[in-house]
């Protein structure tokens, strides 16, 4: 069977598995989702927050560009798993102790001020947004490539299944479907790494693999992978720092608090039963997110092997371009592949050196999901990798969709504007919020500022920057008070914007950037993707002045503080 | 459920915090002090294959995070129960 017709039919029944668990979990527990003492076992909500929790971002993207940055891709692989210590250490918990359904909503109460509650809906849905074109960027690729067709159709394709899924799927049974979706993706990840790791390095298991020395040879894979890449002009795969140690660290940072910060995987930890349950939750879904997390890198290391050795067959000696494999061919109708022959000798260099390099495109997306055909794996596992793809993004999207939602209808509309709004039209704002949202992500998914994982980096930034800080010290700083946080908030998140819109134009659209993404403007060297991190202390240092020549909170408000710093009396969370 | 006295109260929390912290200051050395300010120390090291600093940096590091919850999430139900705060 070929691999197009294969690919529809695995994508086809893993998408007929994902509706008919959502029409099935509708059918009677409804309520036992919405309502955390109903109970989704810690276990069950890890894994539902670990397939809510990756992305298009981390199946499709990080692999790839962590293939092209080496060692400068640990940020991507740290940031995003070390964020849930700090979610279970500092947030979790206390959230699930106080109850109630959505982050603005506990910003709202804290601070004991509608004004907090709006400017903490905004930053919501400015990183949110930003999150989605990531995602967007992602199944535009996805779509692309096994429709054949170009990014821009692939693009809207996938606009309109995450329409229908969302707005379907979306509203009830998620945790069930995520679940589904998890083990979907799981094996869609690591079973090509296990096929590939043997191949190369006779080891099943890629994370040893990836530290094995090369079948019949007894160099380390890595070693020969510094080799190969430092003989073509390319730094050293191992020790490629992404620009200095400062960028790295806070880029690190950035992504760590933002992914305490980020509303969608908050709210998961509302479905618990208890707080001690929130609190070993954030652990369930770590070890399920570690599994993908731990062998993307050597996912990416024998990416890069492959296709230098596919472009590179032996030292010297470039590939033929009439005699280029299948995918090769089948990327360059996405665009997303492109080699122009410079000197014409019909052979594809490939170097370091922009003015002799011939493949002028590889975008680190691709490397994902080219990977097994590279590797000349069996048809089923390339289609099974598009499926995983799919649902990574499908799941992370209906995520962060219902969280832009309940963020317009429950908190704005019904809690602000419109308290007597009645439930069918809250219900009816919140599909109006979602087709609006994923219009704007995916008219600004034509022209994404950055490869998925980077776009997604800006939504963790701006985050860290805004959210996270204001739910921190409402929990442990007692005298943070209503001015301190708003003011800290906006600006945290307008230093944020500001950067990232200076060099990367506004709203991400690249003519409006007023100074170039050019790093000898940047701020110390920090690249606009990392620094989230400077904003978060921003915001901090902000908060904490303001708040010191303001007044202190009512009585009611530290009280409520005392109240969420012990487990007892947790009770069910409402919902609304 | 409520603590017995306002000692009491204080004393969870600050041995909450107290736990917090040593556990993070954990965090902290094998992310950002392992895998990134001391990477080229750590490089000069071996495990097989992996220098062991880009180890720490896309493995160790990984590892001890979930680690460190589950460690958190154990010691706190303790606390928990010490000054009868847990939930029934």
């Amino acid at each position: 069977m070929d691999l197009q017709t294969l690919t529809y039919i695995v994508v086809g029944l893993t998408f007929a598995l994902y509706i008919g668990i959502a029409i099935w979990a509708r059918a009677g527990t409804t309520k036992d989702f919405y309502v955390a003492g109903g109970g989704v076992n810690p276990v069950a909500n890890g894994m539902a927050t670990a397939a809510d929790w990756m992305s298009a971002a981390s199946f499709i993207s990080m692999a790839g560009m962590i293939a092209f940055l080496g060692y400068g891709g640990s940020v991507f692989l740290m940031g995003w798993t070390g964020g849930f210590v700090l979610l279970a250490m500092l947030l979790a918990p206390y959230l699930r102790k106080f109850g109630k359904f959505t982050v603005p909503e506990f910003i709202g109460d804290r601070y004991y001020s509608k004004a907090a509650r709006i400017v903490a809906v905004v930053c919501l849905i400015i990183a949110s947004v930003t999150y989605v074109i990531g995602q967007m960027k992602g199944i535009g690729v996805a779509f692309s490539r096994f429709l054949e067709v170009d990014y821009g159709t692939g693009l809207l394709v996938g606009m309109g299944i995450v329409f229908v899924y969302a707005v379907m799927g979306g509203m009830k049974g998620i945790t069930y479907t995520q679940i589904a979706q998890y083990c979907v993706l799981i094996f869609a990840y690591t079973i090509p790494a296990i096929f590939i790791s043997l191949n190369l390095t006779g080891n099943p298991i890629p994370q040893l693999g990836l530290g094995s020395t090369m079948v019949g040879s007894d160099t380390f894979l890595l070693d020969r992978l510094d080799q190969v890449v430092t003989e073509l002009g390319f730094h050293e795969y191992t020790t490629q720092s992404r620009l200095s140690q400062l960028n790295m660290f806070v880029y690190t940072m950035s992504l760590m608090i933002g992914t305490a910060g980020l509303p969608h995987v908050i709210i998961r930890f509302f479905t618990v039963p208890k707080v001690a349950d929130a609190r070993s939750s954030a652990g369930w879904a770590l070890v399920f997110i570690t599994i993908l997390y731990t062998t993307a890198p050597a996912v990416a290391a024998m990416a890069r092997m492959n296709f230098m050795n596919t472009i590179e067959p032996t030292k010297g000696e470039y590939l033929t371009y009439d005699e280029r494999p299948q995918w090769f061919r089948n990327w360059e109708k996405t665009g997303l592949l492109e080699f122009q022959d410079k000197n014409g000798d019909g052979k594809v260099q490939y170097s370091a050196n922009k003015d002799t390099n011939e493949m002028v495109t590889v975008d680190r997306d691709i490397m994902v999901l080219a990977n097994p055909e590279i590797a000349r794996l069996p048809n089923w596992v390339i289609a099974l990798v598009a499926a995983g793809g799919l649902a990574a993004a499908l799941s992370t999207a209906a995520g962060l969709l219902l969280a832009i939602a309940s963020a317009i209808s429950h908190d704005l509309c019904k809690g602000v504007f419109m308290p007597d709004i009645s439930e069918k039209s809250e219900l009816m704002a919140s599909r109006i919020a979602m087709a609006g949202a994923i219009g704007v992500a995916g008219y600004l998914g034509f022209n994404p500022p950055d490869f998925a994982a980077g776009t997604v980096a800006l939504a963790f930034g701006l985050a860290a920057s805004s959210i996270f800080p204001a739910l921190m010290m409402g929990i442990f700083n007692k005298r943070i008070n209503k001015e301190g946080a708003i003011a800290g908030m906006i600006a945290g998140i307008t230093v944020t914007l500001l950067y990232v819109f200076q060099h990367k134009g506004i709203m991400f659209v690249a003519s409006t950037s007023f100074m170039g993404d050019l790093p000898q403007n940047w701020f110390l060297g920090i690249e606009p993707n990392a620094f989230g991190a400077i904003g978060a202390v921003v915001n901090f240092v902000v908060a904490f002045l303001v708040s010191r020549v303001t007044q202190e909170p009512p009585e009611h408000v530290q009280e409520m503080v005392e109240s969420i710093r012990m487990p007892a009396g947790a009770g069910e969370a409402q919902a609304h | 459920m409520a603590f017995k006295s306002k000692e009491d109260a204080t004393a969870y929390w600050s041995a909450n915090v107290k736990l917090m912290l040593t556990l993070l200051a954990v965090w902290f050395v094998v992310s950002f002090g392992f895998g990134v300010i001391l990477v080229d120390v750590l490089n000069q090291i071996r495990i097989g294959g992996y220098k062991l600093g880009f180890w720490f940096a896309q493995q160790g590091s990984i590892y001890t995070f979930v680690v460190l919850i589950f460690v958190y999430a154990k010691k706190m139900g303790e606390l928990d129960r010490k000054y009868g705060v847990e939930e029934k």
